[in-house]
């Protein structure tokens, strides 16, 4: 039964889950991370499944699963249609989810010379040559983007989401953040390379604030213009390998990037 | 150039410009001037004149700004740096109205903030002004946040001497010399025992402001020194704008070819609508808190070159680089005058230097003008 309090509507806390994949574990910290609002999220949500923060398991269907984490495994391919089918809302949260990850580094090498390089026992390791943003595998209905995400979008979202409402979580350039809080463009005044024009918005221009270029975290933003970026990058002195590396951290797997790295990859 | 008669207010040895920014900060003002900050120069908020970048000069190309070490003591020795005074009258992002469920309230968002004193505007940044008054407060419509402010400000303009390469006020806009638009204009002029600034007035406001100041008599000397200070920021600018119709032009080019060639290298990362002094549009944004009993409005800065800007029901309208690019420079250039009466360009620079790509748009403006000579020459050749 819930109860009515400061005219608030009247509304079921809907059941979420936080489901981890191939990820460092930052971005489903940020919630619990949370700290102001922690309280009220849990008043607001009900949380039924999230390992890193209680052992308690409630079992699907799920409203909202937060997926954090790229595909690299057969099993995790497996495992996320499940998911799927478990969640009427599935949003996937940091750039592994949305753009496979720092890992997907291997996408452009032979994962199995890694593997054999790094374990002693290369025949215990079960791997996929590829990682893979969740949106190669299922539908997915809202991406959240950062290396972390900002706790203060993933707050957002689920207000907006709780409130049926759009979310306010601009795709637009970094440049945006940067002239609104009047931090003075790097490239411009430095010649640095920053890859914030074409870079989603969302960290509020963190990098530039502390004098150094965007490494893309976000993601591509709306409308990337890569192409011409890299040129400038060109004229500022970079080398193509070294144009490729910008494009390959850890959103190289979403397309914009990865299509502009492979471009200057044959000149390194 | 003739000399014109001046009446200056006085003079103020360099070493007493704190007097002046004393006097208004005693009138209670917040003083906004130049800063060196990070690797410009940009604004901030100053409390001595020992914030001011002196001794720093700039260097300014297409997507290029650097900071030059002048190695004197001017206190004004740049063109225009990073930013606007625009940022001020017209904040990034401001609250609107506090909405509270509880009581079904809203409450409109006051501005709270102190007087505002714009110490080193330049011509083409009191132009700027001018375009925005008329914008936000020269219709039936008034911001009354604007207004406010713009009522409650002062500007102590600065006459430019030392344009940059990107500048070109005296083609697009009115300067460099600071005719109207201010309550005090300075001049900066000598070294070193003779480094002054002659003080004019433009305003009863400024007359009340320098009143307090302890100002020496100019001799006639002063006024050709003032015009040789003209004469040299004049001289320093190259035309740069085809001599012909711009509006004109530009309404008879929204079908050219050269709306692709430029978005090839357009980012559409919205830096020259947001370093334009001019550039006016804002967006409105919902946010709620987590059990929905609070909701806040607030009104942000919007570029032309988001996909948000042109969304309507169904998508955005201008879904390609070309037409987004369009919309800014024809606005800017031609349907700004339909609109308001006058051109939305000051010919300041900024969006010269500050697009991360160099986009110039005086070389693509005479790019269009090339373009439309040329066809009328093929039509003459035909006929």
């Amino acid at each position: 039964m819930e109860v009515r309090t400061n005219n608030a509507p009247v509304r079921a806390r809907p059941k979420v889950a936080v489901f981890k994949f191939a990820s460092c574990d930052g971005c489903q910290l940020s919630l619990l991370d949370c700290e102001d609002e922690l309280l009220a999220v849990a008043e607001a949500i009900q949380i039924a499944y999230f390992p890193e923060a209680t052992r308690a398991v409630i079992d699907g269907p799920y409203d909202i699963s937060l997926i954090e984490g790229s595909i690299t495994t057969l099993h995790d391919a497996e495992r996320i249609h499940e998911i799927r089918k478990q969640t009427k809302t599935l949003i996937t949260i940091g750039a592994c989810a949305t753009a496979g990850g720092i890992q997907a580094l291997r996408n452009y090498s032979n994962v199995n010379e890694f593997v054999n390089v790094v374990y002693a026992h290369p025949e215990y390791i079960s791997t996929l040559r590829t990682s893979t943003p969740i949106s190669d595998h299922v539908k997915v209905d809202f991406e959240l983007n950062g290396c972390p995400i900002n706790k203060a979008q993933l707050i957002e979202l689920i207000s907006a989401t709780l409130n049926n409402r759009r979310p306010l979580i601009k795709a637009h350039s970094v440049c945006i953040e940067c002239k609104s809080r009047g931090t003075t463009c790097v490239m411009v005044s430095k010649g640095e390379a920053c890859l914030g024009p074409v870079t989603h918005a969302g960290c509020n221009a963190l990098c530039p604030s502390y004098h150094r270029g965007c490494f893309g975290c976000y993601g591509p933003n709306e409308t990337p213009n890569t192409a011409s970026i890299a040129e400038r990058f060109s004229i500022l002195g970079l080398t193509s390998a070294e144009i490729t590396r910008l494009f390959r951290l850890f959103t190289t797997e979403s397309e914009a990037f990865r299509d502009e790295s492979r471009k200057h990859a044959n000149g390194s | 150039m003739e000399l014109r008669p001046r009446s200056f207010a006085g003079q103020l040895k360099a070493d007493q410009l704190n007097s002046l920014i004393d006097a208004l900060l005693d009138q209670g003002y917040r003083v906004i001037a130049p800063v060196k900050r990070d690797a410009a120069i940009t604004l901030a908020e100053i409390r001595t004149s020992e914030s001011l970048p002196q001794g720093w000069g700039d260097e300014q190309q297409p997507g290029s700004f650097r900071l030059t070490d002048r190695g004197d003591t001017e206190y004004f020795g740049f063109a225009v740096g990073a930013g606007s005074f625009k940022q001020y009258l017209f904040p990034s992002r401001r609250k609107l109205l506090d909405i509270d469920r509880h009581d079904m309230s809203m409450t409109k968002v006051e501005d709270t903030e102190k007087p505002l004193a714009f110490l080193g505007a330049r011509a083409c940044d009191l132009d700027a002004i001018a375009i925005q008054d008329r914008v936000f407060m020269g219709s039936d419509f008034v911001d009354p946040f604007y207004a406010k402010r713009r009522n409650e400000c002062i500007i102590i303009a600065v006459n430019c001497h030392r344009p940059s390469s990107t500048c070109f006020c005296t083609d697009a806009g009115k300067g460099p010399e600071c005719r109207s638009g201010f309550d005090v204009a300075l001049t900066e002029v000598g070294v070193d025992d003779d480094h002054r600034f002659l003080v004019e007035t433009g305003s009863e406001k400024g007359t009340a402001l320098v009143n307090n100041l302890d100002l020496e008599a100019t001799t006639e000397a002063d006024d050709a020194a003032r015009q040789e200070i003209i004469d040299r920021a004049v001289a320093a600018m190259q035309p740069a704008l085809p001599d012909t119709d711009i509006p004109a032009l530009l309404k008879a080019a929204t079908e050219s070819p050269r709306w692709e060639s430029i978005a090839e290298r357009c980012l559409n990362c919205a830096n020259c609508t947001l370093s334009c002094p001019t550039c006016f549009c804002s967006g409105i944004e919902d946010v709620t808190d987590l059990d929905g009993t609070h909701a806040e409005r607030w009104q942000t800065w919007s570029s032309c070159f988001t996909m948000d800007h042109s969304y309507i029901h169904g998508g955005s309208i201008r879904r390609i680089g070309a037409s987004r690019y369009r919309q800014w420079l024809t606005h800017k250039m031609s349907f700004w005058v339909d609109q308001f009466g006058m051109s939305g360009c000051t010919g300041c620079g900024r969006c010269v230097t500050w697009c991360p790509v160099g986009i110039d748009i005086r070389e693509e403006l005479r790019g269009f003008a090339g373009d439309a000579l040329e066809a009328t020459t093929n039509e003459e050749a035909t006929a």
